[in-house]
């Protein structure tokens, strides 16, 4: 982790403590769902923009956190304290089992079969009605904020969420830093080629795999408790795009790109809802769709690095410049 | 070259950023006002009386995605009922002064999380006393906890018992669509009187199919019915004959189907194709003339327990429903060139029965919680209302009747 | 029993047949210009929704039909000008990928604005009872979705093989670089690969709308499934994406009976499976490691 990580994980974290005071409930709403997503993002980051294993499915994962914990949670009482981690490791864990045979494949197959198991766990997820009440859903599952006096339940809400979500920044830069990391990228670049080095690519993959599923399912998990009603309906392929697309408008293989990939996509979407009037008869809703999918284009198009490789750019140009400002050439 | 263009787009989205400003999108409908419904709140169109502040109404609906067959009559109903309202002058508050009212729509996508987010825009940013919507039960549930917390009253036009019962942990919910249980209640009454013994199940895989399953295997031993099939299809499933084959061999005496268009379409069309000799029952969400329309021929005589509005016409005169029914199917024709569904007229109920609290309450929310409980009677188009702090639905039979298809057009059945 | 069985076959085919028409598309798309288009349900959409507008205002469906391909072929342009050309070979497959995904967004809504959400239904190409074999019984306009893949897949087929367009496509699939090289121009190729995937979703579209109905948001499991067959199939050719399309929608019509709400998740079990013992899918042999 750089420097620059450390100052700017620290300003996230003060912009996060003030936020409650100044942020109205749905602006707090707005960066809950940011860190949601964020953290689900991060882990798509890893696996997809470090060593270039696709998965289609990845919604799934954040689906299996999120009931295994409000299940937990409803049918045995327990804390979420419990529950969220168990959760984690759940995702984590099938991930590793169905991740062996899987991650033989490679490219588009892989996207296939990563699609395939995602449809897979959301039709389990609707047909076991014993375990999982079906599509119908369930509520009453516990929230997680904390206790603060005097604070909306969504400012209580969003420090527990970006706690988890500054930890998974700090823990996924340091990683992408570390021998891990350096692996990682090398099965990224050629799978032949670190197979040659030594790099044991079957299980590095299967690794990554888990672990961003992991990142998924504590998402998932923390979602579970922040809305405290769940139903299949959100767990399907089009959020395994949702994700992908942040993961992408972000900078596909930078950390701070999911979260900001993630964000701008929230935002994006609640911008869309302000600034159209409706001056055609139903002209809201869809509107925003195509208005959606025309800056989805535009921002790949233009930023094929992704938000946080024009961030980067923008600060390669800059940093030069500051310190010159700041500490004189010579002399 | 590159960077130019980066730095143009970027400034694009920079001033799209910083347009966003102003609320949120507030319906302008094309409907050209019409007469009032009967019993719905009137707007005394008086010069004399003094005009108070806007009134705002909060409205959710899944106007796109998966649900937007719900969503979109829906919204398009609130839309037409605004304008007619406003030309009229508004509602009369408790202050005696008149209120022209505010819609104030967000289309949640069909998405739960969706949901919560506007749910939390109209609490917060356009403070709005009252939600009507959303148009399914899942991203109602969604949003209970939400509203509830902020103690901001929500109708839901969603149908599943969950949204309302019980009703002590649901203070603040009401909704207007007929339970399952109602509705099915019905279907299986009917199915005992014809003589049905055996039933074959087949329905959506969502919560609406979903829904209706649980409630078929609580009440079907009631009515000594034996469900000998139970089979499953998606909502944008194209064939469904595989399934219907499985229920050929399986001796039932009929079949039910518990679905929406278009499905419920390709289904019963399926049906016809197959040759399957088992008359074919119909849920209340087949409400809607695109079931027809796609469903071709194999339409006819299907039978389905739903609200009176589609059979309006053929209703007695003396049924305290028929004018109510009759004036929005025509004023719903006339704005938006096609008739009304079940769907749209759930929100007509549920707008109307927000106005009708807003009479008394102003826009406090508390208080408009309270003067919904103590609605009675109120006509509206999936039934009359009875509302009370143990019953949040308020509907009794008089919502449900049998509904047949004959010759493409919809016919009560006796 | 039997005409049981029988009728679970002739259901997997109506399914598959529809699959394979929209797999047609992806492999046509993705052999040239190695984007995977997200988008290729849309066109089958397109195609569907046009051609039932113009029968509602009073066009014999002939005529509609071919206005509704051309418009989606027309779409299917548009896609590569304003979004896919700047971006082959600036931007990662998977970026493509994303790209396609916003272009099937737009469309998307901009169907839902022009003709709302009612669904919307064709004419069969020749209306009547529907015929029976073996016991089983066949809608006639499913027959009619067989002949249509049959012909569409002739025609690619004809056109990738032994027309010099044909040749000039299959050489960018080969190797762009090297198609470069020799002078073809690839960007055009990416706009007439475009184009015709844009034509055949269309043609699919047309002759599924007497059965399935065209609504705004049919594209999308459409393209789901039409993306698994042509993997399936090893996302080569014309030939494997039918074959894919075909196995998935017989996989489907036998998973239904044993487990109509669980035929999803078995059939893409099956299919997983498939996958692991042939990873370059049934018929894709050499293309190698995948592009993504």
């Amino acid at each position: 982790m750089t420097r620059r990580d450390l100052i700017l994980l620290g300003a996230v974290a003060a912009a996060i403590l003030v936020a409650p005071v100044f942020a109205s409930g749905y602006v707090l709403g707005i960066l809950v769902t940011t860190g949601l997503y964020g953290i689900a993002t991060i882990g798509l980051v890893l696996l997809v923009g470090l060593a270039k294993q696709v998965s289609l499915g990845h919604a799934a994962f954040y689906g299996l956190g999120a009931y295994v914990s409000g299940l937990l949670g409803t049918r045995l009482g327990l804390h979420p304290l419990v529950t969220i981690p168990l959760a984690a490791a759940a995702a984590g864990a099938v991930a590793y089992l169905v991740g062996r045979p899987v991650l033989r494949l490679r490219g588009h197959y892989l996207a296939m079969a990563t699609l395939g198991l995602g449809v897979v766990f959301q039709v389990i997820l609707n047909e076991w009605v014993d375990v999982s009440r079906g599509p119908s859903g369930f509520s009453g599952i516990a929230s997680i904020a904390v206790p603060i006096p005097g604070m909306t339940r969504d400012g209580r809400t969003l420090y527990v969420i970006w706690a988890v979500a500054l930890a998974i920044l700090a823990l996924s830069l340091w990683l992408v830093r570390s021998r891990a990391g350096r692996a990682l990228r090398a099965i990224g670049d050629s799978e032949i080629a670190s197979e040659l080095l030594g790099i044991g690519t079957a299980t590095w993959k299967l690794r990554v795999f888990a672990l961003s599923a992991a990142y998924a399912g504590i998402a998932g998990a923390l979602y579970a408790h922040y809305v405290t009603f769940l139903s299949p309906q959100p767990f399907g392929f089009v959020f395994s795009l949702e994700l992908l697309v942040m993961a992408v408008v972000g900078g596909i293989a930078s950390v701070w790109g999911g979260m900001i990939g993630a964000f701008t996509i929230v935002v994006l979407t609640e911008v869309l809802r302000r600034s159209l009037p409706s001056s055609l008869p139903g002209a809201s809703g869809e509107l925003e769709l195509v208005l959606f999918g025309a800056a989805l284009i535009a921002m790949v198009v233009v930023w094929p690095t992704g938000l946080a490789g024009i961030a980067a750019s923008i600060g390669a140009r800059v940093t030069p410049r500051l310190r010159r400002a700041i500490r004189p050439a010579h002399g | 070259m590159t960077q130019f263009r980066t730095l143009a787009v970027s400034a694009a989205v920079a001033a799209l950023v910083l347009a966003a400003c102003g609320g949120g999108t507030t319906a302008t409908p094309t409907a050209t006002a019409a007469t009032q419904a009967t019993t719905a709140p009137q707007a005394t169109a008086a010069a004399t009386v003094a005009v108070g502040a806007v009134y705002k109404v909060g409205a959710i609906f899944d106007a796109t995605g998966p649900a937007s067959s719900l969503g979109v009559p829906e919204r398009d109903t609130v839309k037409m009922l605004e304008t007619q309202v406003n030309a009229a002058g508004g509602i009369k508050g408790p202050d005696g002064l008149m209120h022209k009212i505010e819609v104030v729509f967000y289309d949640n996508q069909s998405q739960e999380s969706q949901s919560v987010l506007v749910a939390k825009r109209l609490i917060e940013e356009d403070k709005v006393p009252v939600i009507i919507g959303p148009s399914q039960s899942g991203t109602t549930l969604a949003i209970v906890d939400t509203t509830q917390a902020a103690k901001i009253p929500l109708i839901s036009a969603a149908a599943s018992f969950k949204i309302v019962e019980p009703v002590a942990d649901r203070k603040w919910v009401f909704k207007t669509p007929q339970s399952d249980s109602l509705i099915m209640e019905n279907a299986l009454a009917y199915h005992k009187k014809v003589g049905h013994t055996k039933l074959a199940w087949l329905s959506v895989n969502n919560a609406f199919g979903d829904s209706g399953r649980s409630e078929l295997q609580r009440l079907a031993p009631k009515y000594g019915i034996t469900i000998v099939a139970d089979e499953r299809f998606g909502a944008t499933d194209t064939n469904m004959t595989a399934q219907l084959t499985k229920i050929r061999s399986s001796g039932a005496d009929c079949l039910q189907i518990w679905a929406t268009p278009p499905a419920a379409s390709t289904v019963t069309k399926n049906v016809a194709d197959l040759g399957l000799k088992l008359p074919v029952y119909h849920s209340h969400g087949i409400g809607n003339q695109d079931f027809i329309d796609l469903a071709g021929a194999s339409a006819n005589s299907i039978i389905a327990p739903m609200g009176k509005l589609l059979v309006a016409a053929s209703l007695p005169d003396s049924d305290p429903q028929k004018k109510t029914l009759t004036t929005y199917t025509e004023q719903y024709q006339k704005a938006y060139g096609k008739g009304p569904t079940t769907f749209g007229g759930h929100a007509w109920d549920a707008f109307n029965i927000a106005l009708l609290a807003m009479q008394k309450a102003g826009n406090d929310p508390a208080k408009i919680r309270d003067e919904i409980e103590k609605i009675k009677n109120f006509v509206g188009i999936t039934g009359v209302f009875d509302f009370s702090d143990k019953d949040h639905n308020g509907l009794d039979n008089r919502a449900v009747t049998m509904v047949t298809i004959d010759g493409g057009k919809w016919k009560n059945v006796p | 029993m039997t005409s049981d069985l029988a009728q679970y076959l002739v259901t997997g085919i109506a399914l598959g047949s529809i699959y394979a028409l929209v797999a047609l598309g992806f492999v046509t798309v993705f052999s040239v210009t190695g984007a995977i288009n997200f988008a290729q349900g849309e066109f089958v959409m397109l195609g569907a929704m046009i051609a039932a507008q113009l029968v509602r205002a009073g066009l014999p469906l002939p005529l509609a039909a071919v206005a509704a391909v051309a418009g989606a072929a027309l779409v299917g342009a548009l896609v590569h000008q304003l979004g896919l050309r700047q971006a082959v070979g600036r931007v990662s497959p998977l970026g493509l990928v994303m790209i396609t995904i916003g272009a099937a967004t737009a469309i998307r809504g901009l169907a839902l604005l022009a003709w709302g959400t009612d669904p919307r239904t064709l004419p069969s190409f020749t209306p009547g009872p529907p015929l029976e074999a073996a016991g089983a019984v066949i809608d006639r306009q499913t027959v009619w979705i067989v002949i249509t893949t049959a012909a569409v897949l002739g025609l690619v087929y004809l056109l990738f093989q032994r027309t010099a367009v044909g040749r000039a496509l299959r050489a960018c699939a080969a190797d762009l670089v090297a198609a470069r090289l020799v002078g073809i121009d690839a960007r055009r190729m990416g706009l007439i690969s475009l184009v015709l995937s844009g034509a055949v979703g269309a043609v699919g579209g047309v002759a599924l709308a007497p059965i399935t109905f065209a609504s705004y948001d049919m594209g999308l499991m459409l393209g789901l499934k039409g993306f698994v067959a042509a993997v399936l199939g090893g996302m080569a050719n014309a030939p494997g994406a039918v074959a894919g399309g075909l196995i998935l929608g017989i996989l489907e019509g036998f998973a239904t009976p044993i487990s109509s709400g669980y035929k999803d998740a078995l059939a893409f079990l099956v299919l997983i499976g498939v996958m692991l013992v042939r990873p370059h899918g049934l018929f894709g042999g050499g293309i190698g490691l995948g592009r993504v």
